[in-house]
């Protein structure tokens, strides 16, 4: 990680308890502009916990999350969707009665009492369906448009729900298991996606169990076993440490 | 005579088409309301005051019951609506009885013996407020703002998490609602020009609710459907003489059984609408 540069997303000493459990310890955590940060771990280690904790679903216990210098440990979820954060979820979540068009509007940001809201998007915001067509084509999901999100395969429910992440205009992605159940093309076209977001100025954290995937696509991982951060570094050193292969691999070092 | 009776029966549609509408309106953000008679009771009262007391004419006497029970409901569905479901209709349902009890007891507007001295108004009148009002609706119904009363009904979760603040969402929708349900209350109290608190009852919340669902919830036009079946069916069950109530309770079982998302939905707009190219 390169020394100085002021991080976009960071997580200091966050603990997290229900109940007496200690779901997240003392976890700290930066991720950078343009970087593709990866959680690894077991499951129950604390992952989808995290990215709770980032979005304002839960409160920290301990500790403080700031995102790009202001902390919003405290906000509630609208308000740090506002401030530059999206996610995706391991199950998806989309509006079961909505057209993958409508997903792409109601997501795009705006000023909350401006009155061209109230008037017939068609005509009163054509700069709106503009960017929702943008997104659809970075997508690939003109020929779905007009079809029920919830009717939709679900590798491209999946690319639904990332498209609607993206239309708030992040700064960081949170993307739980976005591969999951996917075969090797659709892994693949998900990966050239979020490359050419990274590119495009958004930084990427996301949650995924697919090795492979992880190790081609992340700049840097972090480790977690239950609720501890084990390990972090570069998918090389993390590949061979013995720490993460004795606890995650379940081989002995 | 007929006529006149018809002409009744017109007037009935108009205003149980305005309260169903109120209910239709909450339903977008996926909350069922039991106490709109409340508000529109709140419509009736204040606005029978202000043209029968105070003097102001009826367009200006509705508006201002609209904006007040509007405020009314924003004041009640902040605390209300950190229920949801059937939380929220008992909670409403609870609303709507304080009212009807409210209005009993104040005795300047005449308690239990009623309120009366209203103008008589047009069927014309009242059908311009409804189809006004309609028409709103059916316009609001392509905006950004109903676009994200849906979302919040899907899946309030995710839509906090692209940036919807659920809460002003629920409590707007809430307290557009309570103005429309006051406007019908004051349309029906200078259509009957008698009002008593057991007008507003929780039948008259379960009317505005029935006709929703009868006539499909997910497009303000099936509010209308409802509203016409509602007013209508029973009169053209009369030759059933005692057993009209009988039979028509029969076929709403058997219409809910048989489409359960009443009789206008959303698929049947799309499959008539024009197509445009994309």
């Amino acid at each position: 990680m390169t020394a100085g540069q002021q991080p976009l997303l960071a997580l200091s000493a966050v603990t997290k308890v229900f109940g007496g459990v200690h779901a997240l310890d003392n976890v700290s955590l930066n991720v950078l502009p343009k970087q593709i940060a990866g959680i690894i771990g077991p499951n129950g280690a604390g992952k989808t916990t995290t990215f709770n904790i980032i979005t304002g679903a839960y409160r920290p216990s301990r500790g403080t999350v700031m995102l790009g210098g202001t902390d919003i440990g405290s906000e509630p979820s609208h308000r740090i969707a506002r401030a530059g954060i999206s996610r995706t979820f391991q199950n998806i979540r989309l509006f079961a009665d909505l057209t993958v068009l409508e997903h792409l509007l109601v997501a795009q940001p705006h000023g909350e009492f401006a009155l061209r809201r109230l008037l017939p998007t068609r005509w009163a915001n054509p700069q709106a369906l503009r960017r929702a067509q943008e997104t659809l084509e970075f997508f690939e999901l003109e020929d779905v448009r007009e079809r029920i999100a919830g009717s939709l395969p679900y590798g491209v429910q999946r690319r639904v729900e990332m498209a609607r992440a993206i239309t708030a205009r992040p700064k960081l992605l949170l993307l739980d298991e976005p591969v999951a159940g996917m075969n090797h093309d659709e892994a693949e076209h998900i990966r050239r996606l979020m490359l050419k977001l990274r590119d495009g100025g958004v930084s990427i954290l996301l949650i995924e169990h697919d090795m492979s995937f992880v190790m081609n696509l992340c700049d840097y991982l972090y480790v977690l076993d239950f609720g501890v951060m084990i390990a972090q570094g570069p998918p090389d050193q993390i590949r061979t440490n013995p720490v993460v292969l004795d606890a995650y691999l379940g081989y002995a070092a | 005579m007929m006529s006149t009776y018809y002409a009744g029966l017109l007037a009935d549609v108009g205003i149980l088409l305005l309260g169903a509408l109120s209910v239709y309106i909450i339903l977008a953000t996926g909350q069922l309301s039991l106490g709109n008679a409340g508000f529109m009771g709140i419509g009736a009262y204040l606005s029978s005051y202000l043209t029968v007391t105070v003097g102001i004419p009826l367009t200006l006497a509705l508006v201002i019951a609209a904006v007040t029970a509007g405020a009314i409901g924003v004041i009640v569905g902040f605390p209300a609506l950190r229920l949801n479901g059937i939380y929220l209709a008992m909670a409403t349902l609870g609303f709507g009885e304080m009212v009807r009890s409210f209005f009993l007891n104040l005795s300047p507007m005449g308690g239990s013996e009623g309120f009366h001295g209203m103008q008589h108004i047009s069927n014309g009148y009242i059908w311009s407020w409804a189809s006004a009002i309609l028409l709103l609706v059916m316009i609001l119904e392509h905006s950004q703002v109903w676009l994200e009363m849906r979302a919040v009904r899907d899946d309030e979760t995710a839509a906090g998490l692209v940036g919807l603040n659920t809460t002003i969402i629920k409590v707007g929708a809430f307290g557009f609602a309570a103005a429309v349900a006051a406007v019908s209350g004051g349309l029906f109290a200078h259509h009957h020009l008698y009002i008593e608190p057991g007008n507003f009852s929780f039948e008259r919340s379960i009317d505005f609710v029935l006709a929703v669902i009868l006539g499909g919830s997910t497009v303000s036009p099936g509010a209308l459907i409802g509203a016409l079946l509602l007013v209508m069916l029973p009169e053209y069950l009369r030759f059933l003489a005692e057993w009209r109530f009988a039979a028509f309770g029969a076929l709403l079982i058997a219409m809910l059984l048989l489409r359960r998302q009443g009789i206008l939905d959303r698929s049947l707009f799309r499959a008539f609408a024009l197509r445009r190219p994309a």
